[in-house]
């Protein structure tokens, strides 16, 4: 436009951004879908927590899911493990998703434009509101989950994944931590949501974005991918948070998830908001370009998990799939160590104590024809252990179902009064075997214990 | 600068890719005025409004809207308030809650709820101020778009086809309200494909044929350019009127024209200037004969409308649709 003599530049004050937010705020709290969400959110984990701890068959296919019965916490965490899987994903589909594609479906750019008269106040107020309908739905399923526990089962101490005791008070403190530090990986998918919204306008792909990449990130984590892969990817935090519940917590792992999930949420927002400013409001059949779609969004988010990649690789000491057998027998022999003690308490035998067993396993991996590395579901372990009181050592035998996440159930194979049967009988009755059965985290990042 | 000049744009350009919407457009809307904008589907009615309303930049030229230029950010000025291609409404709030959203947004919270009870009332959705939008009308959405500007308290107003899905009364409302803002000293600048509205409605008037004016001026300037009109005529005595247009100096009696869509054969139509046609009812008044009805068969804004812009479509075969 050609310059203009003595006359002042147009003085239209944007709308104050606190005022922005709340309206952007209205809008999503006056749709049905999030009010529904929201009652979901803040009812239904109370009542899954409440009715399945009950249930004599308990979800033992899910981490924490065989202590349902015993702890208000296992149930907390099993809602956190399958809210990581599907629910926060889905989640931020139909709110940060949506946040952009509802003013292209309902046409009112232009209006909203014309009020709030500031293209970065719009994007701000959006994202903002975004995340705290977001926060208000993860909210919910943690305090929901908590109290359906707490009050079906009740406050008791928290087996965790290397069989150590955790008191009501840590348990407390630890699953709230676990909730929390989802937060950076939910972030991420908020940010992807948002770049999908406004890539792709109406069209609906767009609200299905955050849900594809969970899809195909699960996929990916189920394969024996390079450690250093994925730790580099946006969803591993949603992973992490187990290594929260061994002794001494594995917290390697988890850090560099929330912070891949945080640089994630930081670039793909920013990608967002370039997109947001360039566009162009006069096209109101605006449906994205998938030529620009890829240039601006996917193409700098595959860049950044090349970066990110590397920087893991040369920082730490991430080798391989992370799952080798000196970490699994390490791994396990703790756990056995942890729950054998628990279960002579159980007994009513006389106390022993872990240095006392000297636990060693021998793990194996398919037979000699394989290198004794990577998940699978043929890992065979023998653990020995001193019995108490006599010079004589005991044998169990575990079969492990190792997953590429480094997470394994073992599934003991020995002696009926160790590990050879899904009951013992205790003094107050037939009561679970912790042996029988028993859940662990391979620490993918540690250096290997024998080297 | 024009001190009574609302909207001031001297060579305005504006294209989308190969399309040149706006081609070296001049426009001048003086303050207080009810200006009409009018043209064919593709003229650059809504590119111009939008640039108005700070929803897109000119290529090139200088736009000044109530003595401020409008500079190649995204801004609208304070004091303009108006809507595009429809109001902007959120269906799963209520009208109160999209009027009080709005008010907040322009920083008006202290005078907010005296304020939208006063602009529900104004577009008379009072009695479903309180309804969720999403069972609303198009006639009670426009009303409610009208009543959002009306919040915004504008010293210009930029309305894209107002009346658009409004029964007769509620176009007959919103005339009354934007007559009533006219007379207050708002600047009204409304597109419409209704030449009856815009000839109820303005002052004046612009078209625009394929990004290019072809006419801007005054109501009664248009009208002369249209040049001659055929005019229905409808009186007690046809025979009379017959014989009395024919000798009236450059009147010409039209035959076998249709006078009308009411099919009735007591009306004439006659075709002449204004003079000739008030010599014509004189005559007719002294020779005893009441005239019942004498109008253009096409009004002059459309018969204006339709010779500068080459159309051969009347009006009532436009679209909704623009540029």
């Amino acid at each position: 436009m050609t310059a203009t003599v003595a006359l002042t530049e147009t003085t239209g004050r944007p709308a104050p951004m606190l005022q922005g937010y709340r309206f952007e705020l209205v809008k999503l709290l006056s749709q049905w879908r999030i009010r529904l969400l929201l009652l979901a959110c803040w009812i239904a984990p109370a009542l899954f927590v409440a009715m399945v701890s009950q249930q004599s068959v308990l979800p033992t296919d899910t981490v924490f899911g065989r202590w349902m019965h015993a702890t208000a916490w296992s149930g907390s965490l099993v809602v956190l493990g399958f809210s990581c899987a599907w629910v926060l994903p889905l989640l931020t589909a139909l709110v940060a998703g949506d946040a952009f594609a509802m003013e292209d479906r309902l046409g009112t750019w232009r209006h909203l434009l014309v009020a709030v008269r500031s293209p970065r106040r719009i994007f701000v107020a959006k994202a903002v509101a975004s995340l705290t309908v977001i926060l208000l739905l993860v909210a919910g399923l943690t305090v929901s989950s908590i109290v359906g526990g707490l009050i079906a089962v009740g406050n008791h101490p928290l087996v965790g994944l290397d069989g150590h005791l955790l008191a009501p008070g840590d348990a407390t403190g630890t699953v709230l931590l676990a909730w929390i530090s989802v937060l950076a990986p939910t972030l991420a998918f908020a940010a992807v949501g948002l770049l999908g919204s406004v890539a792709l306008g109406r069209s609906p792909m767009g609200l299905l974005i955050p849900a594809l990449l969970a899809f195909v990130l699960q996929l990916a984590h189920l394969l024996p991918l390079p450690v250093a892969l994925r730790l580099a990817l946006p969803s591993h935090a949603f992973l992490a948070w187990r290594g929260l519940f061994t002794e001494p917590a594995q917290t390697d792992a988890l850090v560099i998830g929330i912070g891949v999930s945080l640089v994630w949420t930081v670039v793909a927002t920013g990608l967002a908001y370039r997109l947001f400013l360039r566009r162009d409001f006069t096209d109101l059949t605006y449906d994205g370009s998938g030529r620009r779609i890829v240039v601006a969004g996917v193409l700098p988010l595959a860049g950044l998990v090349g970066v990110t990649v590397a920087v893991v690789a040369g920082t730490t000491s991430a080798e391989g799939t992370g799952i080798e057998r000196a970490k699994v027998e390490s791994s396990l022999t703790t756990a056995f160590g942890h729950l054998y003690v628990m279960q002579t308490e159980q007994l009513n035998r006389p106390a022993v104590t872990e240095a006392e067993l000297q636990a060693t396993a021998s793990c194996d991996r398919g037979g000699d024809r394989m290198a004794d590395e990577g998940p699978g579901h043929d890992w065979r372990c023998v653990v020995t252990w001193h019995l108490p009181g006599t010079t004589a050592t005991g044998n169990a035998i575990y079969q492990l179902d190792v997953t590429a996440d480094g997470r394994y159930i073992a599934d003991g194979d020995g002696p009926k009064e160790v590990n050879g049967y899904f009951q013992v009988r205790t003094p107050l009755g037939d009561s679970p075997n912790p042996l029988w059965q028993l859940d662990g985290n391979v620490d993918l990042l540690a250096r290997n214990p024998k080297g | 600068m024009d001190t009574n000049r609302a909207v001031t744009a001297r060579a305005i350009t504006k294209s989308f890719g190969n399309v040149v919407a706006l081609d070296e457009v001049d426009l001048d809307v003086d303050a207080g005025q009810v200006h009409g904008l009018v043209g064919p589907n593709g003229a650059g009615k809504t590119t111009l409004l939008g640039l108005l309303l700070g929803l897109a930049v000119a290529d090139s030229g200088r736009l000044e809207i109530l003595g401020a230029s409008v500079g190649r950010t995204l801004a609208v000025p304070d004091g303009v308030a108006g809507f595009v291609d429809g109001p902007g409404l959120y269906p799963s709030l209520t009208g109160r809650q999209n009027l009080s959203a709005l008010a907040s947004l322009r920083g008006y919270d202290g005078r907010r709820v005296a304020d939208v009870d006063d602009a529900l009332e104004q577009v008379g959705l009072t009695d479903v101020a309180d309804d969720r939008v999403r069972g609303f009308s198009l006639g009670m959405r426009q009303r409610l778009g009208l009543a959002a500007c009306l919040l915004t308290r504008p010293r210009l107003l930029v309305l894209d086809e107002p009346a658009n899905g409004l029964d007769p009364a509620g176009r007959h409302h919103v005339h009354r309200v934007i007559t009533r803002l006219a007379a207050d000293g708002v600047t009204v600048l409304v597109s419409s494909h209704r030449m009856d509205d815009l000839a109820a409605l303005c002052s004046d008037v612009t078209i625009l044929a394929a990004g290019r004016v072809v006419f801007t001026g005054p109501l009664s300037k248009l009208a002369a350019e249209s040049g001659e009109l055929d005019y229905r005529l409808l009186t007690s005595d046809r025979r009379t009127a017959h014989r009395a247009a024919l000798g009236t100096p450059g009147l010409h009696v039209v035959p076998g024209r249709d006078p009308g869509r009411w099919q009735d054969t007591e009306a004439l139509v006659v075709r002449g200037p204004v003079p000739a046609l008030d010599e014509l009812v004189a005559d007719l008044v002294r020779d005893g004969v009441a005239v019942r009805e004498l109008a253009p068969v096409i009004p002059p804004l459309e018969a204006a409308f339709l010779a500068l812009t080459d159309s051969d479509t009347g009006p009532d075969g436009l679209d909704e649709g623009d540029l």
